[in-house]
């Protein structure tokens, strides 16, 4: 397999921010577009950057980077209608932001205030799922929902690299391919599964697995936000159009840790980071803007100072987080009263009361 | 609807459920054309179609996971497993997703999802086709299991079940399966018993015998060869295991002073040592006897030769109960 993605690598703007075309897949973007999807993939990373930040300050447990996926993120995301159904796993903070989830709802998560953070139903995007490639099979059944429904919207579901290799994966491969469900397979090949690359996962490029399953797969530049909204605006249009599932090999790196808790100087080489630092997926962009004359100093500065106010948000909001009331731990296990339930929610409190006026 | 077995009345019983909500759908192996193995779903493709009636591939995780995104898509899906030793592949769906949706959603995302499971043995089947797993389902918060005994219940819990929000694991006692009864078709589910509650299927006053799914016809027969003894045995079909029906049983002991617990499921950490620890704690000063367990060993459920000596029977239950006396 080629470091560079090989031939097949669907690009539309190379590393060096030149614009690039492809027989099959184009976009075509207002200057206010192209300043937005900008925009996205600063704050984007700002926000990355202050939650590890946080992290190391004792107010996350626990964060997982998207650090140098962020055009994948946003440029699927981005592709995305409204109506439209995303599954993320628990590293899409970038499609987070484009479906409006306020970016302190995903550090609760790794606070610790929450095992979820925002309704699915308000953003059309479900919660983080940790246990790896679940989230693959509720995206299909979505989808074979929305298609007993007769409408036209679309599901993506997001998974990685080391996730192809799980049982759920591959069912919802088989289940989507033979219900012809309207979902596109959104795969960030980061190199990456914690300490394992990819030569432990696959012994073929991933794309072409959806073959096997009977429905097209595309390998994309993952850092070229311009070619993964274009591919991934292509598949989900498939989808609606009734012609079912596509598998998009989104090419990308890990740029960071796997989460803040692992150490990747372990396993990997100073050299391979650097060599993907060249193809950093916000530099092409700005090139190219500044380069055609689409956006100047006043605009990238403007951007930048946005990105200090959000970063100052995430800290104080973050910090000023509150734990949740300890009784709380009982609410919304089930829909029904559930005796043993409420037996010991009365237990805990009658507990918790007897310390009334003591310190404890 | 007249005398029918279990096995129609959960037919018939899936049939209302379809009818009367159009969000209701069926997927499983097996279960269009051929009705599913023990043809419980019989019919059913062919009058609600394959959008509503899926045959599914073979892949009970698959049929799962799928359950949860159709779920989130507004559906209520009712899935068949089709027996007890194959749903471990889907166990990381129920116990990691299904049951805990609810409560990391905080409610926003409910999983009104029935599990059908023919469980248990006795009918002589091969390996895989005759196991218990109650105990690790009734052990995950958010999951309701409940389990019929009899056609009428089966009628009215399969629908009850699916009415739930709560992602039901709903047992099916495959033995009892071709058992008959006078099943009445007209029942408002709405103003019958709670699934989630027990039931005092013979009032006695010597000890109680608990049980629920298979094991209630076995402890009805021994009740009723213990009378020759002289002894006036009372009986609870649980239904439900989880939620367990407490108060019902403490009630109960609190009258007789002695429990025996009976399931086919190994005893070790089973349903029964649940109750033998909220009985003890509850009804302590009216206990004349220890709760006393009788069910599988621990041990692999046997080759079917040898399932009559697995399995609690008329004989093991009056020995407990002689047990229980005794003290």
């Amino acid at each position: 397999m080629t470091a560079d993605g090989g031939p097949e690598l669907v690009q539309l703007l190379t590393p060096e921010g030149e614009r690039v075309h492809h027989p099959d897949y184009d976009v075509d973007l207002t200057p206010d577009e192209l300043r937005a999807l900008y925009r996205d993939l600063v704050l984007v990373r700002r926000i990355d950057a202050e939650a590890t930040a946080l992290q190391r300050q004792g107010e996350l447990g626990l964060w997982a980077q998207l650090l140098g996926q962020e055009a994948a993120q946003v440029g699927s995301g981005r592709a995305l209608r409204t109506d439209d159904f995303a599954f993320p796993t628990y590293r899409e903070h970038g499609v987070a932001w484009v479906r409006d989830v306020d970016p302190l709802q995903l550090l609760g998560l790794f606070r610790g205030v929450t095992n979820g953070g925002w309704d699915p139903h308000d953003h059309n995007f479900a919660l983080y799922t940790i246990v790896i490639g679940d989230q693959c099979l509720h995206a299909v059944g979505y989808a074979m929902g929305i298609q007993r429904d007769g409408t036209d919207r679309a599901v993506i579901t997001y998974f990685g690299d080391g996730a192809t290799s799980q049982g759920d994966v591959n069912e919802s491969f088989v289940f989507a391919s033979v219900y012809n469900a309207p979902v596109v397979f959104f795969c960030q090949n980061n190199q990456w599964a914690i300490s394992e690359p990819l030569e432990r996962q696959t012994r073929i490029p991933l794309y072409k697995r959806a073959a096997g399953f009977g429905f097209p797969g595309v390998r994309v530049d993952g850092n070229d936000v311009l070619a993964v909204l274009a591919v991934t605006r292509a598949a989900l249009q498939n989808a609606r159009e009734g012609n079912g599932p596509t598998l998009i090999e989104a090419f990308t790196y890990r740029m960071g840790a796997h989460t803040t808790s692992d150490d990747p100087t372990r396993y990997r080489v100073a050299a391979d980071l650097e060599a993907w630092k060249l193809k950093d997926p916000i530099e092409r962009v700005k090139v190219y803007l500044a380069r055609n004359g689409l956006a100047d100093h006043d605009f990238f500065d403007a951007v930048e100072a946005e990105s200090e106010v959000l970063a100052v948000g995430l800290r104080e909001g973050c910090r000023s987080m509150p734990n949740p009331a300890p009784e709380s731990l009982f609410d919304h296990v089930y829909a029904e009263a559930h005796p043993l339930i409420e037996s010991e929610r009365e237990e805990f409190v009658r507990y918790h009361a007897s310390f009334a006026g003591g310190e404890h | 609807m007249a005398v029918t077995t279990m096995a129609k009345a959960l037919t018939a019983g899936l049939r209302k459920a379809l009818e009367n909500d159009d969000k209701v759908l069926l997927m499983g192996e097996d279960i269009g054309k051929l009705g599913g193995v023990f043809r419980v779903t019989d019919g059913l493709q062919k009058d609600f179609g394959e959008a509503r009636v899926i045959d599914s591939p073979l892949a009970e995780s698959g049929i799962m996971g799928t359950a949860v995104g159709l779920a989130m898509a507004g559906y209520r899906p009712v899935v068949e497993i089709q027996f007890d030793g194959f749903v471990y592949p889907a166990f990381d769906q129920i116990v990691s997703q299904i049951a805990k949706h609810r409560a990391r959603s905080a409610g926003r995302t409910p999983m009104p999802i029935t599990i059908r499971l023919p469980f248990g043995g006795g009918i002589g089947a091969v390996e895989h086709h005759s196991e218990s797993p109650e105990a690790y389902f009734a052990h995950t918060a958010g999951l309701r299991v409940i389990s019929p005994s009899n056609p009428v219940d089966a009628f009215v819990m399969v629908q009850q079940a699916i009415a739930s929000d709560d992602p039901v694991v709903f047992l099916e006692p495959k033995r009892r399966y071709w058992d008959k009864a006078d099943v009445d078709d007209t029942v408002d589910i709405t103003r019958a018993q709670s699934p989630f509650t027990a039931r005092v299927v013979r009032p006695g006053t010597t000890a109680t015998l608990a049980c629920y799914g298979p094991m209630v016809r076995t402890c009805l027969e021994a009740a009723l060869a213990a009378e020759s003894d002289g002894l006036d045995l009372e009986v609870i079909d649980l239904r439900s295991v989880s939620p367990l029906d407490i108060p019902t049983v403490a009630a109960s002991v609190r009258k007789t002073g002695r429990l025996v617990v009976v399931h086919e499921a190994s005893v070790f950490l089973g349903v029964g040592s649940e109750l033998a620890a909220r009985i003890t704690e509850e009804c302590f000063h009216s206990l004349e006897a220890p709760v006393l367990r009788v069910g599988g060993y621990h041990t692999p459920y046997p080759p079917s030769r040898l399932e009559e000596e697995y399995l609690p029977d008329l004989d093991r239950v009056l020995d407990a109960v002689d047990r229980s006396l005794a003290y």
